[in-house]
This record gives structure tokens, sequence and C-alpha cells, in this order.
């Protein structure tokens, strides 16, 4: 049912207090970690038990952007069925456009010292700026384009498979290719984009040494924060009758068609929310790891999001999060330990989810909780009758 | 014995769904075949045909989803209704029920309802979308009228068969259309449930137009309309059910075997 009280305490907030219990203890644990890990790296000295350093600071960010990216995912994949294997494009592309920014920051302080050339575009003879490099001397400029340039080909790709009413696998096919295609674009030098190699040696990001301890903990915190916020967005949209169409649409599609929705119109907007998170959490990846190449544009990466979802919970928005954290602090660990054994565990894991776990840790857990309680009940009431029996 | 149908134009100006001449053919197969007829305003009507006589793809055809090789189908003031998409045909007022109940199975009774309910259908307008009361008490009465009342908390994919057929025919009702297409809606019904169907659509025939595609011969009788047959995607005969059935073209390629 519908609940009315949203209008008194203002939208936003309203959003918050109104969230299930766990996305109340979601965004509980996101806060406290972004603030423990902020305070703890700042001011806590090094050596302490509770110091961390910067280097798992700068792995904690990078995890907080594959977890943007996986809620963009859930979002279309958990909510209107869209399976998009292909959405590390739109990853890629916020982090090139993020990449261009941070190219055009080093100025004349390349190895050629050309302040007006990036030094790949010198090492290839070029004379002048190509035009689609102008204006990414402003962040401002930048920033927006990291939500422009995703949206863009979201909407482009969007508008004409959604209209021919391409769905289910051939869809997924389809963004696979896609990916693919931009993959082997991206390595061709003369795209402009610095072929093989990406975009690299970075310097700085607003003026602030990329570097410095300081600036490493602001990345992360920004992380952290656009996960918060990615997150409100989602769950704003999914308990909206908006959302309540997208459920419509993954359940019936043609029911929601002949219930006079334009099918189409909805995908297409959700699919452009959705890009447009990936793109921004490709812009928070980029400085965080340092470099951007067309290797991000592999169709396994697109897989790989897909699996964090499912590991999850597909359709619980926080579920894709922490899936997210978990498969690549695995990945972290593992292919330090055990490097050959990493992609046979992936899948593996994904095996096994979709078999034991086909709603993902966060579906799955509440469900074996209640059957234990439901069990313990059982228990409790057959000792009761059993009392009563004996007096 | 009625059995030809007017194509004369008066016809346009007081129908409320016209098909002409209208012709299917999906890879050589003609599924309709220079298909003909015209539903009044108010008027319930049964169709009835073996398998494969086309009624499937006619109901296509009148709700945009296959657009007709030739022929003209037309809707209350001469609308076009081959140029149209589904949602603008159930925006006009055309409401459709699929053989096999569709709802949305993951929301519960009331917000099946709530998603039928007419208005903006854009993907902004719902981003904002506010229930009033007046929507409400719309629901409300729908929910009584298809007696799911004490279940619009349930979700819907627990409801049964039957139920389901019902929560769809209110989700019909929720547009407020002005015709009805109802296809086999007590397929794999009880005979209780089949009564109640029956009942259901009387009720609603009182303020709407209603075409009901059926196998069930004595659910047909109970509705009390007139009958088309179609037969190799073409009107085979029209008239009462007492009518047609003494047919003896009917009795040979349907009620006979």
């Amino acid at each position: 049912m519908q609940d009315n009280k949203t209008t008194e305490k203002g939208p936003f907030l309203s959003l918050i207090t109104d969230l299930p219990g766990g996305g109340k203890a979601f965004m509980g644990i996101l806060v406290a970690v972004a603030l423990f890990t902020t305070i703890s790296n700042a001011f806590i000295p090094e050596g302490s038990l509770f110091h961390i350093p910067t280097y798992m600071v700068g792995l904690m960010g990078k995890y907080l952007c594959y977890a943007l990216l996986a809620l963009s995912v859930d979002l279309i994949w958990g909510y209107c069925g869209i399976l998009s294997l292909g959405h590390g494009a739109f990853f890629s592309l916020g982090g090139y456009v993020m990449g261009m920014y941070l190219m055009r920051q080093i100025g004349d302080r390349g190895v050629y010292g050309n302040a007006d050339l990036p030094d790949f575009m010198v090492f290839l003879n070029w004379q002048e700026l190509p035009w689609y490099w102008f204006g990414f001397d402003s962040f401002i400029f930048a920033a927006l384009m990291v939500m422009v340039v995703p949206g863009l080909l979201a909407f482009i790709f969007g508008w004409f498979t959604f209209r021919s009413r391409v769905t289910g696998v051939y869809f997924s096919i389809i963004t696979q290719a896609m990916t693919y295609a931009l993959l082997l674009a991206f390595f061709r030098n003369d795209m402009g984009f610095g072929g093989n190699n990406g975009l690299t040696d970075f310097k700085e990001i607003l003026g602030f040494d990329l570097r410095s301890d300081g600036t490493r903990l602001a990345l992360f915190a920004g992380s952290a924060i656009a996960v918060a916020v990615g997150y409100l967005v989602c769950v704003f949209i999914t308990k909206s009758k908006f959302g309540r169409v997208l459920i419509a649409i993954r359940d019936a599609e043609s029911r929601t068609r002949f219930t006079g929705y334009r099918v189409e119109l909805y995908k297409l907007t959700v699919f452009i929310v959705s890009a447009v998170l990936a793109g921004i959490a490709g812009a928070f990846y980029v400085p965080q790891v340092g470099i951007i190449n067309p290797s991000e544009f592999s169709p396994a990466n697109s897989i790989e999001v897909v699996i964090w979802v499912a590991v999850g919970g597909r359709g619980t928005l926080w579920g894709a999060v922490l899936g997210a954290v978990l498969v690549n602090w695995g990945k972290s660990y593992f292919t330090g330990a055990f490097p050959e054994a990493w992609l046979y565990l992936l899948g593996g894991l994904f095996v096994f989810t979709t078999l034991f776990l086909p709603k993902g840790i966060v579906g799955t857990v509440p469900e074996v909780w209640e059957k234990i309680r439901k069990k313990g009940r059982a228990v409790n009431s057959d000792l009761v009758q059993q009392k009563t029996g004996d007096m | 014995m009625e059995m030809h149908v007017s194509t004369k134009p008066t016809d346009l100006a007081s129908s409320i769904l016209y098909l002409d001449g209208v012709s299917v053919s999906f890879d050589g197969f003609k599924a309709l075949n220079d298909l003909s007829f015209v539903i009044q305003p108010g008027e319930m009507r049964a169709i009835i045909g073996p398998n494969g006589a086309g009624k499937t793809t006619m109901m296509d055809v009148i709700t945009g989803k296959t657009r007709p090789d030739t022929g003209e189908v037309y809707f209350r003031d001469a609308t076009d209704l081959t140029r149209l998409d589904e949602a603008r045909i159930v925006n006009l007022g055309i409401g459709r029920k699929f053989q096999k109940p569709t709802v949305f199975e993951s929301h519960t009774v009331f917000d099946n309802l709530e998603l039928s309910l007419k208005g903006d259908k854009s993907p902004f307008a719902t981003l904002f979308a506010k229930l009033s009361s007046n929507d409400r008490d719309k629901i409300e009465d729908i929910l009584t009228t298809i007696r799911l009342r004490e279940k619009q908390d349930w979700l819907a994919g627990n409801l049964s068969h039957g139920q389901k057929q019902w929560l769809e025919i209110g989700m019909l009702l929720m547009q407020d259309p002005e015709l009805l297409l109802v296809d086999e809606p007590v397929a794999g019904m009880t005979d209780a449930e089949t009564e109640q169907t029956s009942d259901l659509l009387r009720l609603i025939a009182k303020n709407h137009s209603v075409v009901v595609v059926e196998h069930d011969m004595e659910f047909v009788r109970s509705l009390r309309c007139k009958v088309i047959v179609l037969h190799e995607g073409r009107v085979l005969a029209e008239g009462s059910l007492d009518t047609v059935a003494n047919n003896p073209e009917v009795i040979d390629v349907y009620l006979g075997r």
C-alpha cells in the first residue's frame, strides 16, 4: 500500500526515513565506514592498530566505484529485466572523459613538455588538438561530459534497440557487441584517445596532487558520497510509480503495453539513468587507479559486473553494492594468493549462485533466517504443548 | 438468417468498432481473409470458431499488435486503428484481456489496479505520481466489482487462476474503456468461477461494449448475446446462438465435430 506521510518531512528526508530496514542499515554502514576510514587515515598515527593506510583507502575507493557500477546494472536488470552485458562501456566512457580532463591538467609537465598537446599526440606527430578535446581544460565541462557522453550513447543505443523491441538474450548480445566495438575503436591510435596505452601519467585534479594522501582520501570520500547519492536516486526511482511500471515491464511486458504504457520510453529512460550512474562511477575510478585504457571496454568486464549483482542479490540495490565489494575483495585476495585459480573461482561462484542462491545473498539470507526462526518457534510451541500435556 | 455484414458508410458513424475487408497473412497462411463485422456501442458480442479461425489475430489487429495487409479498422468517430500502436489504442479506450491471465505477479492486487489507472502514463508523470483520494475510491469500487476486496494486499502471483482472470478484467475496467476485448475468459475455470465470470461480464456490458472470444458453448449461451462464427479468417455466420447453431455450414466446420 501507498504511504501518504512522505509530504510532511520533505521529499529528501522522507526518502531516508522511509527506507526499509536493510536499506537503513546499509546507509548506516556506508556512512560509518566512510567516516571511520577518513578519520583513521587522516588523524590516527601510522603504526596504530586503527590506522588505515592510504593504499587501503585507494582500494576501498575502487570498490566503491565498482559498487556504483553494480547499482546501475541492478537498476535496469533487477527492476526492468534489461540484462546489459555491455555496461562496462558506459563506465569506461565516463572514465575516458575524466581521463581527458586529467590529461589537460598535465599541461607542459609531460615528457615532451608540450603545453598544447598530450604526450601521445606529440609522439604521433599531431600538430593540433582534435576538436573533441576542446573544453576538457575545464573541470565543470568535463564533469558535465561524464554524464552526457554515456547518457547520449545510451540514448542512441536504446532508441534503436527498444523501439525495435529487441529484448532478452538478443539485447544482451548486442550490448556485448557494442562494448567490443568500442574496445576495438579505442585501440586505434587515430581515434585520439591514446590507443593501446590509453590515458595515464596524471598529475593533478582541481590543482591537488593525485599522489598525495589528502587527495586520495578526498577521492575515496567522494566515491562514498557518489554511492550514497546513487543509491538514494535508485531508491527514489524504484519506490515511485515509475518503478512499479519497471517491475511490471519485467514481469509482463505485453500486459504493460496493453495497460497503456509506452514500454520503450520507460526502458529508454531507465537505461539512460543507469548509463549516467555507470559513467560517474568510471569518472571516480580513473583518478584513483591512475589509468584508463581500452581493456576496460573488454566484454568480460561487463559480464563480471552482472556476476557481482547476481551474487549480492538482483533487484535489491544494496545487495548489488555488497556483491561488488565482496567479489572484488575476493578478487584482490585470490589474484594475489592463487592467481591461476581466480577465473575458475569466479565462474564457480556464478554457477553456485545461479543454482543455489538465485536471489543472491540479500535475497536468500532473510529467507533462511525466517525458516530458522519459524523452526525455533515450532520447537518452542512443541515444548509448551508438552508442558501443558504433562500437567 | 442474418449472415451478411453491412458495409454501408452509415455504419461507420454509429459503430464502436468497424472492420472491413481485413486480411492478414503469415508466410502465405491467411490468418484473416477479408474479415468484416461491426459492433454497435453498448453491445456485447461473442466470437466463436475452431482453433486457427483467426480469433487471436483479429484481436491483435484491433489492438495494434499486428498490422493488416489490407482492410480498414475503425474505432468510434472513424479513428483508424491500423496506424496506432498498442499504448495509444489502449488510451483511446480499447482494453484487451489475454487468453492466459496476465497480471503483474510481483505487485499486490491493489498496485495492479493502481498501475492500470487511467491518466498520464508518461515516464515523467509516473516518477512523481501521487495517489489521489478519487483514484483510491475508484480502485475500491473495482475491487468490489471483481470480488477481490479482501485480497487487495495479496501479491497477484498468489491468486488462484480464476481470481487472476478477474483481476485482469478489473485492470481493464480501471482504464474506463469503451470497448473491452476479452479472450477466452473462462478457460481453466471451475463451474462456479465460470458462472461468476458470466455475471461479471454481463454487469460490465451494461455500460461498455464487450467482445468475448470463447470456446465454451455453455458460457456463450449464458452471455445471452449475438454471436459471430469465424472460420478460416472470415465470418461464417452471425446471429443468436440458436440461429448459428442450426446453420448447416457451422455444424459442418465447428459444432458438429
